[in-house]
């Protein structure tokens, strides 16, 4: 059985299809890379899955037990967190809020779960400063730490590189890459089809036409031909 | 100068005034750091506009306790801002602006229109900047504003850790299983409360001063969520008793001084901060 199950899944605002007819389905261990021009309906999906928002139809079904709460996000960097005054291990800590409704303090488990994923991020070290000092990669390894406390089965990355430079960056499609090694699902949407190449083991293209495959299947297919060479002229 | 304090505060409504005016700057700060973060820096002045409407619907209809019309009306228009903001055809602070002003016009029009009083200057020049009426407070007020206070504070520290959540990254919260739609509703609710306790503070003009300086000038200086809650609050109290007791002393309206000294103290945490911030 599947982690995740998506069938036949239309997405769009207010009534207004953006995407429909998505089918495909997300295994243990998969890294999952979604690609597709912008405003093709990346991030409405990704908010689909986790369900911050409803499909216009279709079914997104969850197996093997995993939970909702059970998929760390990972979304795009906000304007407001750019001056925020929080540290590092305050921000991490919010991750382990979703475990129960009611939760005026942390237990010392939960604090303990928190040094755990700042060390596995290499954020540890950090810990007592604030967040809005730190570089974008240093920040995003943080989010990433806050991520793994809430679930540490299934990540949903958005845009996780964007405005990074090339070395930060490599940096970390690694740790990513170590992660999915590890026994973590990774889902990620991304614009850079040359990464996805490089570390997905499927890819889902939305846009006018619709591929779900393994990355091999995807490279023989028209789409991603078209894609992965219009992504190539691009840079 | 110290016998006349003494003097001063052997008045009840002084002491009051002071029980009042420290609660009220204590809450206030606490949700200011929260209500600036979201960008919502406004929403004081909006809602106590709004809430200088529901005074003025209140004084004419010869409401004995003006509160139990105020208070409600007030926690629905936050409730309907804070919520609201993102499905809502007008946004943010269009919306805020909206509102505040319609309210204050209607809000004077009626007393004019309707007034039962003969010093209508006084009155709205009251409502407006809190000149006196910290002064009138009777036991019954300040034991309601005791009573607010306490609950505020309590529901404050309670739901900390998901105030600072949704503050911080409201989709994320949402992902993890935060009902981020109650928080928001909590940090409405409570916005309200304290916009209308602080109406008799410093009058619905200058409660957006005691909502964003305290936790302005704490971010000049400090660099976690907590330490800034922690020391706008602090910072808040000591600002409002020293405004106070200055305004006792030199006969200024209360309102404004405490204000004064809001903006004085956010003078010197950014010159602070310029000169080696404090980095916790």
């Amino acid at each position: 059985m599947a982690l995740i199950t998506v069938k036949d899944l239309a997405l769009g605002y207010e009534g207004q299809k953006i995407v429909g007819g998505l089918t495909f389905e997300v295994r243990t261990g998969d890294y999952l890379c979604i690609v597709g021009e912008n405003g093709s309906g990346k991030t409405t999906l990704m908010k689909t899955l986790l369900k911050l928002q409803d499909p216009l139809s279709g079914t997104i079904e969850l197996g093997d037990g995993l939970l909702r709460n059970e998929i760390g996000y990972l979304p795009q960097q906000t304007l407001v967190q750019k001056d925020f005054p929080a540290s590092v291990r305050e921000v991490v800590l919010s991750g382990c809020l979703g475990k129960g409704g009611f939760h005026p303090f942390y237990t010392r488990e939960e604090k303990a779960l928190a040094d755990k994923q700042m060390e596995r991020m290499e954020v540890l070290d950090l810990a007592d400063r604030s967040i809005r000092d730190l570089s974008g990669g240093q920040q995003q390894r943080v989010l990433l730490a806050r991520a793994l406390c809430a679930a540490d089965k299934v990540l949903v990355l958005d845009e996780p590189v964007s405005g990074l430079d090339p070395r930060v960056t490599e940096e970390l499609y690694t740790l990513i890459e170590k992660l999915n090694k590890g026994g973590i699902t990774v889902i990620m949407i991304s614009h850079d089809i040359d990464a996805a190449l490089k570390y997905a083991s499927h890819i889902l293209h939305i846009g006018k036409t619709v591929f779900f495959g393994t990355k091999e299947d995807y490279l023989k297919s028209e789409t991603g031909r078209q894609y992965a060479a219009r992504g190539g002229e691009e840079r | 100068m110290i016998g006349k304090l003494g003097l001063y505060l052997q008045y009840p409504f002084v002491r009051y005034a002071l029980i009042v005016g420290v609660l009220i700057a204590l809450c206030s700060s606490l949700l200011g750091v929260t209500l600036v973060l979201k960008r919502f820096s406004f929403i004081g002045d909006g809602l106590s506009h709004v809430a200088f409407g529901a005074m003025s619907v209140a004084a004419v209809m010869n409401l004995t306790d003006e509160t139990l019309l105020v208070l409600p009306v007030t926690i629905l228009s936050a409730v309907l801002l804070l919520r609201g903001g993102k499905r809502a055809k007008i946004r943010g602070d269009a919306a805020i602006a909206m509102i505040s002003v319609s309210a204050l016009a209607f809000g004077y029009l009626i007393m004019n229109v309707f007034s039962t009083s003969t010093n209508l200057s006084g009155d709205v020049c009251t409502t407006l900047f809190g000149s006196t009426s910290i002064l009138t407070l009777t036991k019954q007020d300040v034991v309601l504003c005791i009573v607010l206070s306490l609950v505020v504070i309590t529901v404050y520290v309670l739901f900390y850790h998901q105030i600072f959540a949704v503050t911080f990254d409201e989709s994320f919260a949402a992902s993890e299983g935060i009902r981020t739609e109650t928080i928001n509703l909590v940090i409405a609710v409570i916005t309200a409360v304290i916009i209308v306790l602080a109406m008799n503070l410093v009058g619905s003009l200058l409660i957006s001063a005691l909502v964003i300086f305290p936790a302005l000038s704490a971010m000049r200086l400090f660099r976690s969520f907590r330490s800034v809650t922690v020391f706008s609050a602090v910072l808040s109290v000591i600002c409002a008793f020293s405004g106070m007791i200055v305004s006792i002393l030199a006969g200024t309206p209360v309102g404004s001084t405490i204000v004064a000294v809001d903006v004085l103290a956010f003078a010197l945490c950014s010159a602070a901060g310029r000169f080696g911030g404090v980095h916790l």
